[in-house]
């Protein structure tokens, strides 16, 4: 109903954040919250191991928002489940890497320590929130939950709390709403129940895997903008993982882009649209069709996704690649820096910049 | 698997390189995956033992179990008799070979009646829906509320046989008993899985192609709804098979001179403190062959499922 | 000017909802309420619009996979709703369609030569037996998969490939008009330009009509010439992809195309928002008069009374249809024209 440009709520900012930090033992150096130190995740099955993490490293302050950009079986919900914890060990082992969090390794800490980080200090958003919201329980309960699980409180102090998250994410009669089903509420909605769940306890990083690809575009405005607001009000640090170009560039400050299970680029937002400096990421922004442009030539990137299985030797997106000679079926390229603060996996990542 | 697992190995698993493997359609998908289940070995052989000891007992034992010698009756498996004599003195292992027709028969036959029936009818209302599918979905309601061994008991009381029924006159009425009272369970099942089925893009598509409903129905229904009535009917007939055993044993199913395991194990109960032997080996065959079912039931429906693998 | 090869005149597709113990009529949902329009030779029609908002059974009823409430369709001449048995068997290989899950448009059981080839099982005297086998490998070939692959089955395809498969069944008989149900959505982005393309290249070869159903409204914009914008089941806007992109008319039109992202973040801060308060209202209690006077910024008294027509209103440099009564155009996006400036091309 009004235009508005992207708003902030300066009342609490980072005051929230501030009290969880005071009572909790992590504290952020410098305000670095995450650090992933050459993280590689394997799933063994019954027709082989699916290489889904292959050396990833990458860093998260507070109040940034690092965007992990890939599609199916780039291996970047595998990872945000890494960070979570999450996974299912077997088949999934992890082989190597860290995952620091305020300095400490979540994936080294005794399972009992691990549990009381999730909520209270790292979060995550799903895609599919009537799948991920338990059906047979009202959403106030759920929310309610995270305050009596983790904070002892009691029954209806806990659920004065879920209906102040529900006012603050913006449902309307959030006091009538609480003792309703997930199924009675649409998809937008569902997610901003979701999102309340999420930042219940204050964390102090959140991860959205694909938190608005089942939504409508104008739902889909209304959540990445609520999305941003509270990041900004809590100063978190949000890793938003997505296939989308559209959202990214709306909302991150950061990109790392995967494929095959390793960051093939990683830069400043504007830096990566501008002019990229990986085949793969300049295939994918040719192949997308602009809203703004008319008379587009798509230019697709031919060929597959590789099987996880048998990822192609060098560099894993060679068989697709334009650029690509032999040293590419050779030789795989390192995550290098290109020019000053921009990485590349690229064997000719200088010629891909200058287009 | 898992999601995460799923997505890692990504739906490209499939290939497109010439290279790799040729066609391999569900079906032999499955098999592969059942060949790796020892259960399923075991219980296949386990069944052709049966199935062979029903068809040819000879080949199994040369004694005739019509044969009664009174003067060892009672008497230990020992080496004329590998499962000792019962009270009448009838060579019980010769009995036990015997008495699988009579149940391999009824599963057999009364798992096919009720797939018939049951299959077609499901498919009707679940295909066409409307009054077809209330019609038949409350009379299946109705049948469903009998219980399964009571119905049986109740049909056999009201058409009871003489000293002189025919053996197979007496077999065919217990695979109409079970006939009649298991039609409705595979009914429901085939009409659930016909309605999980049917909105399926590829069955509008071949309906916006301009199939007519009986090839829609044999081409893309059928194939797809049937994995579990195939599960079921499987694990079904071990239920059957038990049913016969127990109308017999009750006596209203097969009665003497008919051998079937029933009545051996009947016959058992008077002499069970003293001499054991005579109801272990019925009984046992009998559990063996129920067993048996279940289990193949049971792998056929972990390689039918892809969410197991 | 082209003809017109199909005719919608007022679609309406009403699903009663049934209620307590005796099952009866409680209400409706109105999912296509009152569509009218026309697609013209070589054309692509796209249709966009958000869940809910009835383009999906559209499509079906264009197909007639549903009979419609009331309303007609013209097909190349015939009157789609009256025709019977073989007849209309008949009419139904001129307009095919295209489903949007990879996953469940292919029967599982069935081998891909099986599936493109089944159209000519139904339809035998389109090519002969004997000429069958030969023309599926063509069709594998002509969307861009291997004719030796035709004895695999759907499962050892990727997306992209299942939905290639599915376009090949969808052209087998040589149809006129193809409904395209959101084609590209459940594919990964670097596979969706590719099926894009191939559908451009067929349309041109095979001198197809399509109609493009979709929600993504950067690939509808680059394929359609023409687009149509539906709301609970009512068009709100229809017109030339330039005007309904660059000179929308209609409030709701121009709400969704303020709301797409686009992957340019130097366009941050210069992006205007129209956000749209609440939630899409049911389908089965639409508002009175204009649906979409609940959450429009234009609103005024007349919006929850009188309907809006969908007529052609001015739009400052031509008119197309809106359905509006204070419709007025706005510049939301700023087009740039690229087909001059040399793309680089796969």
């Amino acid at each position: 109903m009004t235009t508005t440009s992207r708003s902030t709520t300066a009342t609490t900012r980072g005051e929230a954040r501030r009290q969880a930090t005071a009572d909790s033992k992590y504290k952020p150096k410098d305000g670095l919250l995450l650090e992933v130190d050459d993280l590689f995740v394997e799933f063994h099955t019954d027709d082989g191991v699916a290489k889904a993490i292959n050396g990833v490293s990458f860093d998260l302050y507070q109040g940034e928002t690092l965007a992990i950009l890939g599609e199916s079986g780039s291996g970047k919900s595998v990872t945000a489940q890494a960070i979570m914890g999450i996974l299912d060990v077997p088949p999934a082992r992890v082989p190597h890497g860290q995952v620091r969090y305020c300095g400490h390794d979540l994936l080294t800490m005794p399972e009992e320590e691990r549990r009381k980080t999730r909520g209270p200090e790292i979060s995550i958003v799903f895609q599919d929130a009537l799948s991920s919201l338990n059906p047979v329980f009202p959403v106030g309960w759920q929310i309610a939950e995270m305050f009596r699980q983790h904070r002892g409180m009691n029954k209806s102090d806990a659920l004065d709390r879920a209906v102040k998250l529900m006012q603050r994410v913006q449902i309307p009669a959030a006091k009538e709403r609480v003792k309703a089903y997930p199924h009675q509420f649409s998809g937008g909605m569902r997610q901003r129940i979701m999102i309340a769940m999420a930042i219940a306890l204050d964390p102090a990083v959140l991860i959205a895997d694909e938190p608005t690809t089942a939504l409508d575009v104008t739902v889909q405005a209304q959540i990445m903008a609520l999305l941003q607001e509270l990041q900004e009000e809590r100063q978190m640090g949000l890793i938003l993982i997505t296939h989308d170009l559209g959202v990214v560039a709306d909302v991150a400050d950061k990109i790392a882009v995967m494929y095959a299970g390793r960051i093939v680029e990683r830069s400043d937002v504007y830096d990566l649209y501008r002019a990229p400096a990986h085949p793969y990421t300049k295939g994918l922004l040719e192949s997308i069709p602009r809203l703004d442009q008319k008379g587009q030539n798509l230019a697709a990137i031919g060929g597959l996704p590789p099987n996880l299985m048998r990822i192609p030797s060098g560099c894993a997106f060679n068989p697709r690649c334009r650029y690509a000679q032999d040293i590419c079926t050779t030789d795989r390229p390192e995550l290098r820096e290109v020019i000053p603060g921009r990485e590349a996996a690229c064997h000719f990542s200088e010629e891909v910049l200058n287009g | 698997m898992t999601e995460a697992t799923t997505i890692a190995v990504g739906a490209e698993t499939g290939t497109t390189q010439a290279t790799e493997g040729g066609a391999r359609s569900l079906a032999s998908d499955a098999w592969r995956q059942l060949k790796k289940n020892p259960i399923f070995w075991v219980s296949v052989v386990l069944i052709l033992i049966f199935v062979v000891m029903a068809a040819v007992p000879q080949l199994f034992t040369q004694t005739d179990p019509a044969e009664a010698i009174l003067k060892n009756a009672r008497e230990r498996p020992n080496a004329n008799a590998w499962f000792g004599r019962d009270i009448q003195g009838y060579d019980i292992y010769a009995r036990t070979v015997y008495g699988a027709r009579a149940s391999i028969l009824v599963g057999v036959f009364a798992t096919l009646s009720t797939v018939v029936i049951g299959a077609l009818l499901g498919v009707i209302a679940g295909f066409y829906g409307g009054w077809g599918d209330t019609l038949i979905s409350r009379i299946t309601d109705v049948f469903l509320a009998i219980p399964l061994l009571l119905g049986g008991i109740l049909f056999m009381a009201s058409f009871p046989n003489t000293v002189d029924s025919p053996y197979m006159v007496v077999v065919g009425k217990v695979v109409l008993a079970l006939g009649l009272l298991g039609w409705p369970s595979i009914a429901r099942l085939m009409r659930s899985s016909v309605l999980q089925v049917k909105p399926n893009d590829y069955v509008q598509a071949a309906r916006a192609l301009g199939a007519s409903p009986l090839r829609i129905i044999r081409s893309h229904i059928l194939p797809n709804a049937m994995a579990p009535v195939i599960v079921v009917s499987t694990i079904n007939l071990g239920v059957y098979i038990s049913v016969e055993a127990t109308l017999s044993f009750l006596g209203i199913g097969l009665t003497p001179p008919a051998i079937s395991w029933g009545v051996s194990i009947s016959d058992a109960l008077v002499a069970l403190r003293t001499t054991p032997h005579i109801l272990l080996f019925p009984s046992l065959f009998l559990s063996l062959t129920v067993l048996a079912f279940i289990m193949l039931g049971d792998a056929v429906r972990d390689a039918f499922d892809p969410k197991t693998r | 000017m082209a003809e017109a090869i199909l005719t919608a005149t007022d679609l309406v597709k009403h699903y009663p909802i049934r209620g307590g113990v005796l099952r009866r009529t409680v209400g409706h949902v109105k999912a296509v309420d009152g569509v009218s329009f026309e697609l013209y030779k070589g054309e692509t029609l796209g249709i966009v619009g958000e869940s809910g908002c009835g383009k999906s059974t559209l499509g079906r009823l264009l197909m007639r996979l549903e009979e419609p409430t009331s309303g007609s369709v013209v097909f190349d001449g015939v009157d789609m709703y009256k025709q019977r048995g073989r007849a209309m068997r008949k009419l139904r290989r001129d307009i095919q369609i295209v489903f949007q899950d990879p996953y469940t448009s292919l029967n599982p059981r069935k081998t891909v030569g099986d599936i493109v080839g089944e159209p000519f099982d139904i339809h035998p005297d389109v090519v002969p037996r004997q000429g069958r086998r030969k023309k599926v490998q063509e069709l594998l070939d002509l969307v861009g998969l291997n004719p030796e692959h035709i004895n695999r089955y759907p499962h050892q395809f990727s997306g992209g490939q299942r939905q290639r498969i599915g376009i090949a069944r969808g052209i087998a008989l040589n149809p006129k008009v193809l409904i395209c149900d959101e084609p590209v959505s459940a594919l990964d982005v670097s596979v969706q330009a590719q099926v894009v393309n191939l559908m451009e290249k067929l349309q041109d070869e095979l001198g197809l009509s399509y109609i493009f159903i979709a929600h993504d409204l950067s690939v509808v914009r680059h394929i359609s010439d023409r687009v149509g914008v539906m709301y609970l089941g009512k068009m709100a806007e229809l017109g030339d992809e330039d005007q309904v992109y660059s000179r929308p008319t209609h409030p709701y039109t121009q709400a969704l195309l303020s709301a797409v992202p686009v992957p340019d973040p130097t366009l941050r801060e210069k992006r205007e928002q129209i956000v749209l308060t609440g939630d899409v209202p049911s389908p089965a209690n639409p508002p009175s008069g204009c649906r979409f006077h609940t959450r429009c910024f234009k609103a005024q008294e007349r919006c929850s009374v009188d309907v809006p027509e969908l007529i052609h209103r001015p739009d400052g440099v031509s008119a197309h249809l809106s359905a509006c009564h204070f419709a007025s155009p706005r510049e939301i996006i700023e087009t740039i024209d690229v087909s001059e400036v040399g793309q680089p091309t796969a």
